[in-house]
């Protein structure tokens, strides 16, 4: 059964008042949070990816090692594990002078994760920025929309069980792939990143929790959340402020903390027991969906398991 | 934090005569509200009225980018808003550099700004580079995933004397030290400043590879400059 289409899973992403409640989702929220994975460029790099080196096109060249970084989730208790699939969109590929190979990395990303998934997780495929800016007309929204368009159907294609659209800085960009997601008739994921203004709570942007929050609900995203920025403690008053101002669940990524770089390898400072720590307080805060990004490893994932409970 | 965002510049002080005062207050608006249509035409207007045009960069844009660049710091402001704003500038500045390269003027300095080899990130980079502009540098954009070769080259070729590196990634800002590194060795190290930015990188990060300066964001990328021309 394809989960995407599972009637649970449409219950829970039903929006909380939007009708009587499933039994099944009452069940299902009262098992809150589903733990996601964490990070997969510090794994891949942990496992020789090279500096400066474009993490996707490992799909296709040590798919052994990627499968492991997946596998590694899903043995830690992730329950959905994401996809190496963050910059394979045809804008990021043509500066790595791989665009014929986007149909091949999207696909093959999603099988490795499916693989490791077996009948323990779920792959929601994660869709990164283009890492042009709107503003400056460096892209187009057209643009945009063709390169998320294209990549979507092919993760699609490749059997994903979801789409997670995330670490997007600008609002707009958020809402085109949103659109362009949405086509897939799959639940799509959309997280934010806030880590500017003095208090590290707006996009690159400028936007508050809130506006992104009615944004992308209005957009039609799913589930509606934050990733990478700051250190996990900033997102609990993000996640209480999204959820106070969506219907969405909320998907919550933290990063363990800002690095520092000791011997040329980036070196994060926060445990996984610390950063598992904040877990209850994210899940009153709303949190649905708990995982980490940048920094975060298997072991953070086993200890915001334990947490989870 | 909240005094810095009520400051604002005296324009009386800057001209005796009434209409040309009207007119600079207007073309300082313009710049901080990010009017490229309306700074350009103003500029032009100064121009033509016989308004010194060093007097037009030093009293009336770079006052007006500052108060752009407060306004930022006191989150009044974000990127967009900056974005616009260095447009406006760079829309007068096209008028007054003519003007100001035929006299023997020079600009405040020449930066060669790129982001490191290995990294092709380009927003962060491309945001300190119109600002500097803005500030009134003569700005060499060197690209992304740039060789330390390159900015050697710059150096050597352009009289670059600021070094400005820029890194999104932990696995390339490692780059940023490779640079500098190669930059002793060409030689070429006393006779620029290097200043570095991007996501990961910190102030302890910058005094471990041994660069001259970091600032966090675009608008302190421009203080910090300035500050490194102070002999």
């Amino acid at each position: 059964m394809q989960w995407g289409r599972s009637p649970w899973l449409k219950e829970l992403l039903r929006p909380k008042g939007a009708s009587t409640m499933h039994p099944h989702v009452e069940q299902l929220l009262a098992r809150v949070p589903i733990i996601t994975d964490g990070a997969w460029g510090t794994q891949l790099q942990a496992r020789g990816l090279g500096m400066g080196e474009f993490p996707d096109l490992w799909n296709l060249t040590h798919p052994d090692r990627v499968t492991q970084v997946a596998r590694a989730y899903v043995e830690a208790g992730s329950q959905i594990i994401l996809t190496n699939t963050f910059g394979a969109n045809r804008i990021r590929l043509s500066q790595e002078a791989a665009t014929e190979k986007l149909d091949d990395i999207n696909r093959r990303g999603v099988e490795i994760s499916l693989a490791a998934a077996g009948a323990i997780a779920r792959v929601f495929a994660s869709i990164g920025p283009s890492g042009k800016m709107l503003l400056s007309g460096d892209t187009s929204a057209e643009e945009l929309q063709n390169a998320f368009g294209e990549q979507a159907r092919a993760l699609a294609k490749a059997g994903a069980h979801g789409l997670v659209i995330e670490t997007m800085s600008d609002l707009e960009e958020a809402r085109l792939a949103v659109a362009a997601a949405r086509e897939t008739g799959l639940p799509v994921v959309a997280c934010m990143v806030f880590d500017s203004g003095k208090d590290k709570d707006r996009t690159m942007m400028g936007q508050t929790p809130e506006q992104a929050a009615a944004a992308l609900t209005e957009a039609g995203a799913d589930v509606i959340g934050a990733n990478c920025g700051q250190g996990i403690s900033g997102f609990v008053s993000i996640c209480r402020r999204l959820h106070a101002a969506t219907g969405r669940p909320i998907w919550i990524k933290a990063n363990a903390g800002l690095p520092t770089v000791v011997e040329g390898q980036p070196l994060y400072h926060v445990t996984p027991e610390e950063f598992a720590g904040f877990v209850p307080e994210l899940v009153t805060a709303g949190a649905s969906f708990i995982g980490g990004c940048c920094g975060t490893s298997p072991e953070f994932i086993r200890a915001v398991v334990t947490k989870a409970v | 934090m909240t005094k810095l965002c009520l400051v604002r510049v005296d324009l009386n002080r800057l001209q005796p005569h009434a209409n040309v005062m009207l007119e600079l207050k207007q073309l300082y608006d313009a710049v901080v509200e990010g009017d490229a249509q309306v700074s350009r035409a103003l500029t032009a207007q100064a121009i033509a009225e016989g308004v010194d045009p060093l007097k037009l960069v030093n009293e009336c844009l770079v006052p007006a980018m500052d108060d752009v660049g407060r306004r930022f710091q006191c989150n009044e402001y974000f990127v967009p808003e900056l974005l616009i704003s260095a447009r406006a500038m760079k829309s007068s500045l096209e008028l007054i550099r003519p003007l100001l390269a035929a006299r023997g003027d020079k600009p405040l300095a020449c930066v060669a700004i790129g982001t490191v080899k290995g990294d092709l990130h380009d927003i962060g980079k491309n945001l300190v580079a119109s600002l500097l502009e803005g500030g009134g540098f003569e700005v060499i954009d060197l690209g992304v995933n740039v060789a330390p070769e390159k900015f050697i080259a710059t150096v050597k070729e352009k009289n670059a004397t600021i070094v400005a590196l820029s890194a999104l990634l932990t696995t390339t800002m490692p780059a940023m030290k490779t640079t500098i590194e190669a930059l002793k060795q060409a030689g070429v190290r006393e006779k620029v400043k290097v200043l570095v930015g991007g996501a990961p990188i910190t102030q302890k990060y910058a005094e471990e590879i041994g660069a001259d300066g970091y600032s966090e964001n675009a608008v302190g990328a421009v203080a910090l400059a300035k500050r490194t021309l102070a002999p």
